[in-house]
């Protein structure tokens, strides 16, 4: 991961955190909080209630002009020139091996197209979209003017309705629109990285802490918690969402990481088009899988996953799953891709069981009841 | 950061309360919060020998494991026999319920390695700059 030169950054929300209590770390060149009282507690906070997330170190990049959505769907596996207005989608930015750039969100609005990228991959991102762009579009870095939170879990609904005007409650799942929160001008979105309902919210810099107090005011009777970096990766590692450098990078490809439904376009032409068709035809040389350990095995990262005493695989995400009170890894074999057990991971000198996991290891919360994805 | 006078540390934040010739030991306060939220720990069984800084165990933390070195050499007297079930413990309170084993101390001369209050302090402020 390349870190920027000199001191990390701090958001517009840096005195809230300490404010709060937050333990802060270096992230991807930010100072961030990693956690306020502690992850489990945080963890379980979204899980049943709501929590409150800085993410102002995401990337955003926006692409405007009459082209714009004709490039997005060129440098991007997503398809929006065909879409409405306001949806969202999940997307990689492919390389031309088919590997992945950075896996982003790519918002298709009125005026432009918002691409949120990975705070680690921002410059490079950056980078590749301005080197294929070719002036077909506008390309905006706009990271350092935008501040963005997230406030997610059952009660987002009801605290996200004393703060915001009406019309974006009406918001469904992977959808966006303009609007005011706080009285604030602001991009909203019904999306985050938790499996739980809820909303993240784009607003110009300065602002953030006028979006993040009125939240946590409104969030005070529900049961609210300011959440950092330690429990939004046991969340997102509970749903076997990927983690760009750990379980995603320019070397996997989308097939391969279980999330090849991004590719979501034949007939157009774009970056890593050829490549793609042929991962998709081979099928996955090695498959991203997940494991469910026992309550005191805890697999971390770099741990070798076994198939029958045989080393098959590595950890690329692991941890202690709060909800479970269980170990849980993703990792992807090189091999024994396709049998169901068998399995164990290496930790220090002897060898856990674990048990293959179909789909997440938590039931999502992302939608509402009879709720539907465009 | 709760440093107890009483106590001896080191500098790997493991303590000691020495009693004749009885040591306790657990992690520090400073540790612990470092750590963040312990969910498993393995450390000797009674009767076990431990050698001065070895490994005598792993904390797993949720986001970390960490190794718990032995601050002595010693046979292994008594475990915190709480601490499986409720590894929680050491957060809330490292120097009291958190505690993780007794050592007899077999070579008094091995004391003379840990630090005092002040000195760990002053180790623990150096590496937070």
């Amino acid at each position: 991961m390349s870190h920027e030169a000199g001191e990390a950054r701090r958001t517009a929300l840096y005195d809230r955190h300490v404010r709060e209590g937050a333990k802060m770390v270096p992230f991807a060149g930010w100072e961030m909080p990693i956690q306020y009282t502690s992850i489990l507690e945080e963890h379980a906070a979204v899980r049943e209630r709501a929590g409150l997330f800085d993410v102002s170190h995401m990337g955003e990049i926006v692409l405007t002009g009459p082209r714009r959505e004709e490039e997005a769907d060129r440098l991007t596996t997503a398809r929006i020139s065909d879409r409405e207005p306001g949806e969202v989608q999940y997307a990689v930015l492919p390389n031309d091996r088919g590997g992945i750039v950075d896996d982003i969100l790519v918002y298709k609005l009125e005026d432009e197209v918002l691409l949120v990228v990975n705070a680690s991959n921002r410059e490079k991102d950056l980078r590749w979209i301005l080197e294929r762009c070719g002036g077909r579009a506008t390309v905006t870095d706009r990271s350092l003017e935008t501040s963005q939170v997230a406030v997610q879990g059952k009660r987002a609904r009801a605290i996200f309705a004393q703060v915001a005007e009406p019309d974006l409650l009406r918001l469904s799942y992977y959808h966006a629109a303009r609007g005011k929160v706080a009285g604030v001008p602001a991009i909203v979105s019904r999306t985050g990285y938790t499996g739980e309902y809820g909303y993240e919210v784009y607003v110009p810099w300065a602002e953030g802490p006028r979006v993040w107090d009125a939240l946590l005011d409104a969030g005070r009777s529900e049961g609210i918690a300011p959440v950092g970096l330690g429990a939004r990766d046991s969340l997102r590692l509970e749903m076997r969402y990927c983690l760009y450098g750990n379980d995603i990078d320019e070397t996997t490809n989308p097939f391969e990481a279980g999330i090849g439904w991004v590719v979501r376009k034949k007939e157009t032409d774009f970056v890593g088009k050829e490549a793609l068709a042929a991962a998709r035809k081979s099928g996955a040389r090695r498959k991203l899988a997940a494991f469910r350990l026992g309550p005191r095995d805890i697999p971390r990262p770099g741990y070798e996953i076994l198939h029958k005493g045989r080393k098959v695989g590595v950890v690329t995400s692991g941890g202690f799953s709060p909800t479970l009170r269980a170990g849980i890894a993703l990792g992807y074999l090189e091999d024994a891709a396709d049998e169901e057990e068998g399995f164990a991971v290496r930790i220090r000198d002897r060898e856990a069981p674990a048990r293959r996991q179909k789909g997440a290891f938590v039931a999502s919360s992302v939608k509402e009841e009879g709720e539907e994805e465009s | 950061m709760n440093v107890p006078e009483d106590l001896k540390y080191t500098r790997e934040h493991e303590w000691v309360l020495v009693e004749g010739k009885i040591a306790t030991v657990g992690i520090t306060d400073y540790a612990q919060s470092e750590l963040g939220d312990i969910v498993y720990l393995e450390f000797p069984a009674v009767g076990d020998r431990v050698r001065l800084s070895e490994s005598a165990g792993t904390i797993e933390a949720v986001k970390t494991v960490a190794d718990l070195f032995a601050p002595l050499s010693g046979e292994v007297l008594e475990v915190n026999e709480t601490l499986p079930e409720e590894p929680e413990r050491v957060n809330r309170d490292p120097y009291g319920e958190g505690w993780m084993f007794k050592l007899s101390i077999e070579d008094p001369s091995e004391l003379e390695e840990l630090l005092g209050a002040a000195d760990y302090k002053r180790l623990v402020e150096e590496s937070r700059r």
